[in-house]
């Protein structure tokens, strides 16, 4: 099962991190429609990886999105619209969804990413509340039936073949950037790129 | 009171389970310093957090606390961008009051020399003739921070070694055999100097402002390193070679050394 649960520090542990990796989905159009009409079986983060660098960027989003969460700061109608948002570095929500959400007929490889709220929760009250929390297989199996993609794991090699470069240089306003200049190492460049992507994404807004 | 002191509550985010526990660094006037972790027990992070002042009113308190993170966080990102070595920005939640950063590794530069010269003789009676070059390379390697800093347009607004952090270098990266005794004495100041603390850092390009902040640094480390302070020339030869309007800043200096003498004779 390629279905990963992820423990992050400081989340509190009724909150519950799932991601997953599919390499070239053939229905975005499918799913793009699910989120529009919000379906309440697609509670999921759909965030198109062209533009994910890492999976410690994702991460960040993903923490910020939670926190958000739980400090009632979030900026989009819930905790997975959020991570898609949280990957920008700025506050305009609907280029933010152009450049990480999923766009029909252009989106090849898909990360998943699902939280699941403790039951009851009173600070998100968009979102429907779960009458029981969804088994690990349960979620699986709802991807793998709805997602046509190859799952793949959530690692940096495999996020980097998915890296539209350009994209992600212009989403993340790499061009002209000291700090990467004279970086002639591949694996201290693309820390450096990572480090940047972070800490864009923290300061969003400011 | 000291007990007092430790059990001040951690900010709500640290109450949240994670592999290691945080650990208090240092509790300031403003604010205390974690050592933490971000996003994985892997990742080492220094958490700075203010907590809420009970004397101001809360909603001036939080908009102040908001603002000064935010201005901190903003200085920390300019200065990565421009290559200025300082920890980079993780996460943060200015409204609550705390900022992620880099965990840099090392100690203070204060620390590392202070260690340098409690190696040395109390007096100058039978000094040793001693190689100075360890700590005359760290004085440079200060200078040399301090004008990448200044020339991208920012003052720090606090310097002083306490606000330096002197960064073990990766092996293989140092020079020379790491056996031999002369490099292990030179260790406590051996080392990459790494800027943090810019709570009061602001924008400023000019001469004056400039110059005052090498100001503040000079009379800082003469009395924190008083037998070191003949040495503090070095570091501002080492600033002047940095930025093409070094020099003036150095010639604004003599003013501002001026102005302070006056106003201590005065005081
Ligand atoms: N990024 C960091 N990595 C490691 N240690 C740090 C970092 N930032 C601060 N510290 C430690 O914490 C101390 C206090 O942090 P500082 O930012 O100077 O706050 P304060 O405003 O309390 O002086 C520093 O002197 C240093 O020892
Ligand atoms: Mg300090």
């Amino acid at each position: 099962m390629a279905l990963e649960k992820i423990q992050l520090e400081h989340i509190p542990p009724t909150y519950q991190v799932y991601a997953a990796f599919f390499r070239d989905v053939t229905n975005t159009e499918f799913l793009h429609t699910q989120l529009l009409s919000r379906n309440s079986e697609f509670e999921y983060a759909f965030v198109d990886a062209s533009a994910v660098i890492s999976r410690l960027q994702l991460l960040s989003a993903v923490y910020s999105s939670v926190n958000a969460l739980i400090v009632g700061a979030l900026r989009t109608p819930n905790v997975h619209s959020e991570i898609v948002v949280s990957l920008s570095t700025n506050n305009n929500i609907s280029e933010a969804y152009r450049r990480w959400g999923i766009t029909p007929g252009k989106t090849k490889d898909l990360i998943v990413v699902k939280i699941v709220l403790p039951p009851a929760n009173t600070q998100d009250e968009s979102q429907p509340q779960p009458t029981q929390t969804p088994t690990d297989d349960a979620i699986w199996a709802h991807l793998t039936t709805n997602v046509k993609g190859t799952p793949a794991p959530l690692t940096d090699a495999e996020l980097a073949q998915a890296t539209d470069w350009p994209k992600v240089r212009k989403c993340y306003r790499l061009n002209g950037v000291p700090a990467l200049d004279r970086v002639t190492d591949e694996d201290e460049r693309r820390r450096r790129i990572e480090t940047l992507a972070v800490m864009g994404m923290a300061l969003r807004g400011l | 009171m000291a007990a007092a002191e430790t059990q001040f509550p951690p900010p709500k985010v640290l109450t949240y389970p994670a592999a290691t526990p945080p650990m208090l660094i240092t509790q300031g006037a403003e604010g205390r310093l974690y050592k933490t972790t971000h996003l994985v027990p892997t990742r080492p992070c220094a958490l700075k957090y203010r907590p809420p002042k009970p004397y101001r009113h809360p909603i001036l308190d939080a908009r102040l606390t908001k603002a000064r993170l935010a201005s901190e966080a903003k200085v920390l990102e300019r200065c990565w961008r421009e290559g200025v070595p300082v920890p980079a920005v993780y996460a943060m939640d200015p409204a609550a009051g705390w900022m992620m950063m880099e965990w840099i590794e090392g100690i203070p530069v204060r620390a590392g020399i202070n260690a340098w010269l409690g190696e040395r003789p109390e007096d100058g009676t039978e000094a040793p003739v001693v190689d100075d070059t360890p700590l005359v390379d760290l004085m440079k390697g200060i200078g040399t921070a301090v004008g990448a800093l200044h020339r991208t347009g920012v003052v720090h607004g606090d310097l002083t070694t306490s606000n330096m952090m002197l960064r073990p270098r990766e092996a293989g990266q140092a020079n020379g055999d790491v056996g031999d005794e002369k490099n292990a004495k030179g260790k406590a100041v051996e080392g990459d100097v790494v800027l943090i603390d810019f709570g009061l850092a602001t924008q400023s390009m000019s001469d004056e402002d400039r110059a005052v902040d090498l100001y503040v640094l000079e009379r800082a480390f003469a009395s924190t390193h008083p037998r070191a302070e003949r040495l503090f020339t070095i570091l501002l030869d080492s600033y002047g070679k940095t930025f093409k309007k070094a020099p003036s800043v150095l010639a604004k200096l003599e003013d501002v050394r001026m102005r302070g003498r006056k106003r201590s004779m005065l005081g």
